[in-house]
């Protein structure tokens, strides 16, 4: 029984991290010859463009994380609290129901309403709001709304289980010591939901930062992602590598972010799996 | 903020306005890509000029060619579906052999194991495929130097494909079937054993039975998964390209009402597996 999930992560999770690892602290010195070098990760860190893409990469990822919370926060509340029963199941499906759909569908979706001659231009022109359509494709706004629109079910999720198990009396017993709607968010709903916070914070920062279709598609050749950098060199130039190393950063920068939300709330990664 | 207490009627009407505005969101995407899949008109933007089925039926001859004439379309979704059958056979397989050995085995390791395995799920997905291309092809280049082999399947293409997608599909199904087998009743087997059943007839007819469900909800999420998955899948794939692949190719070049053909079947293919689902397991995720 063994031998199955050895053979699994050796021959296709460990041993080809290794290699990975191997390729990127290494350097071509001349045909087929070789020497051990941190030449891969000093380029990262001399030439601009590079380091400029992955700070970048974070900096969206993290400004898509929040928002995806802001805005999936008020939709888990109304399924956890404020509907019952049938209501608040069939909003649930509803909300699962997009992320059946693959990736590809749903940004040639927003491709059609929001390039050039796509459906919201056009609807902005019949408003008066514009005067002529508007490029709505290929901003930074449009890889967030992108980026949020794929990773809201990730945060709705553990935002529903982590809310359903906070116990109401709890907050009518503060409603009923005076205090205000905002201070019930902040010393009881928030410390409880915690955990489920954490949970969908971690995964979709995961999933946004490791994302290639929907930057490259919706930002087109101003998406400037880490991971186009890092297909660029692999695939398109072959120089595997740099790649392997730009691959280690951002594998790096990903560890980091999951370990230390996990550290911050004491939770282990198992339980976030299961809640996800 | 909750129904037992007095909620102001602003607050109420700002919650309906968001909820459907939410919905507005999330549904928006889909209903062009279906409505502008039966417009008339060789790109899919307004105006609408009218009804047709050509980009699903038409041929060449007449000047449009439809997804059922579209055979580089045609061909990736077979394409697909034979990489995601390969992948939920394997994963389905391994996964049931896990669960065993997590929730039945005694091993030293078994603890930092069942972590080890959640792995590829954190891992991003470009750096997953990166690692499996340049650990195979090293093999590739060892057998060929020492050996005089070649080995041509662990060149970019679909078995790689299949190797990578197998590679974090298969922890999900793991952690499907195990959630399962952990709440199976031992004492259903112990009865079966004190009845004089074999060990073969025990695992056919009580434990297979009951971890059924578990089995055919993670076949569908790996078949789903991989039919969907791209990030993996690009780095590893050689002249064949599944569906993902080939969409996106196709998107980066130009926009054809093709596409939403394509993407109008997918939906309704994923939205009958789904329906199947959702009545057996109404939390499938």
């Amino acid at each position: 029984m063994l031998a199955p999930a050895i053979l699994w992560l050796g021959a296709l999770v460990i041993l080809p991290h290794v290699e990975l690892a191997v390729l990127s602290f290494r350097e071509r010195v001349g045909p087929h010859n070789y020497a051990g070098s941190l030449a891969q990760y000093k380029t990262f860190f001399t030439e601009p463009l590079y380091w400029n893409v992955f700070v970048r990469t974070a900096l969206m990822s993290v400004a898509a994380t929040l928002l995806t919370l802001l805005l999936a926060f008020p939709i888990a509340w109304t399924i956890a609290k404020l509907s019952a029963g049938r209501a608040s199941s069939l909003l649930f499906i509803l909300c699962l129901i997009p992320f059946w759909v693959s990736e590809t569908v749903r940004t040639l979706g927003w491709m059609i309403l929001l390039r050039e001659s796509g459906v919201l231009p056009a609807l902005l022109v019949k408003l008066g709001i514009t005067a002529v359509p508007v490029e709505l494709l290929y901003h930074d706004a449009t890889i967030l709304v992108g980026l949020i629109y794929t990773s809201l079910l990730f945060m709705v999720i553990p935002l529903i289980s982590s809310l359903e198990s906070l116990d109401d009396a709890l907050i009518e017993a503060a409603y009923d010591l005076g205090a205000g709607g905002f201070a019930i968010l902040r010393t009881i709903v928030i410390p409880h939901a915690a955990p489920g916070i954490t949970a969908g914070c971690i995964v979709v920062f995961m999933l946004t930062l490791g994302n290639y279709l929907t930057p490259t598609l919706l930002g087109g050749k101003n998406s400037q992602w880490f991971t186009e950098q890092i297909y660029t060199q692999f695939i398109t130039r072959f120089n595997w590598e740099q790649g392997a190393a730009f691959g280690f950063l951002l594998l790096g920068l990903s560890t980091a972010m999951v370990v230390i939300g996990l550290k911050i709330t004491g939770q282990r990664l198992g339980d976030v799996m299961r809640r996800t | 903020m909750i129904p037992s207490l007095p909620r102001p009627a602003w607050l109420r009407a700002a919650t309906a306005v968001y909820v459907v505005a939410f919905l507005a969101f999330l549904f928006l995407p889909l209903v062009v890509v279906a409505v502008f899949a039966f417009n008339d008109a060789p790109y899919p933007a307004p105006p609408w000029r009218g009804f047709t089925l050509d980009w699903f039926l038409g041929n060449p001859s007449k000047g449009r060619t439809g997804l059922i004439a579209d055979s580089a379309l045609m061909g990736s979704i077979l394409t697909s579906c034979i990489v995601a059958l390969w992948v939920t056979l394997l994963s389905v397989s391994l996964g049931t052999a896990n669960a065993f050995l997590l929730e039945r085995g005694r091993f030293p390791g078994k603890q930092a194991l069942s972590v080890l395995m959640l792995a590829p799920l954190v891992i991003p997905g470009v750096i997953l495929g990166i690692s499996i291309l340049a650990f195979a092809s090293r093999i590739a280049e060892f057998a060929d130097d020492t050996l005089g082999w070649e080995l041509d399947f662990l060149r970019p293409g679909l078995p790689l494909v299949v190797l990578g997608q197998f590679s974090f599909i298969a922890t999900i199904a793991t952690l499907t079937i195990s959630a399962r087998l952990r709440r199976f009743d031992r004492t259903l087997e112990e009865a079966a054993f004190n009845l004089g059943a074999s060990q073969a007839a025990v695992f056919r007819t009580i434990v297979l039975p009951y971890l059924r469900p578990a089995l055919l909800g993670s076949a569908a999420i790996s078949f789903l998964m991989s039919f969907e998955d791209f990030n993996t899948t690009l780095m590893l794939v050689g002249a064949d390209s599944p569906l993902t692949v080939m969409m996106y190719g196709r998107m980066r070049e130009g926009a054809s009402p093709v596409l939403n053909a394509v993407s109008l079947f997918l939906m309704a293919a994923s939205a009958l597996l789904a329906l199947t689902f959702m009545r057996r397991r109404p939390q499938a995720h």
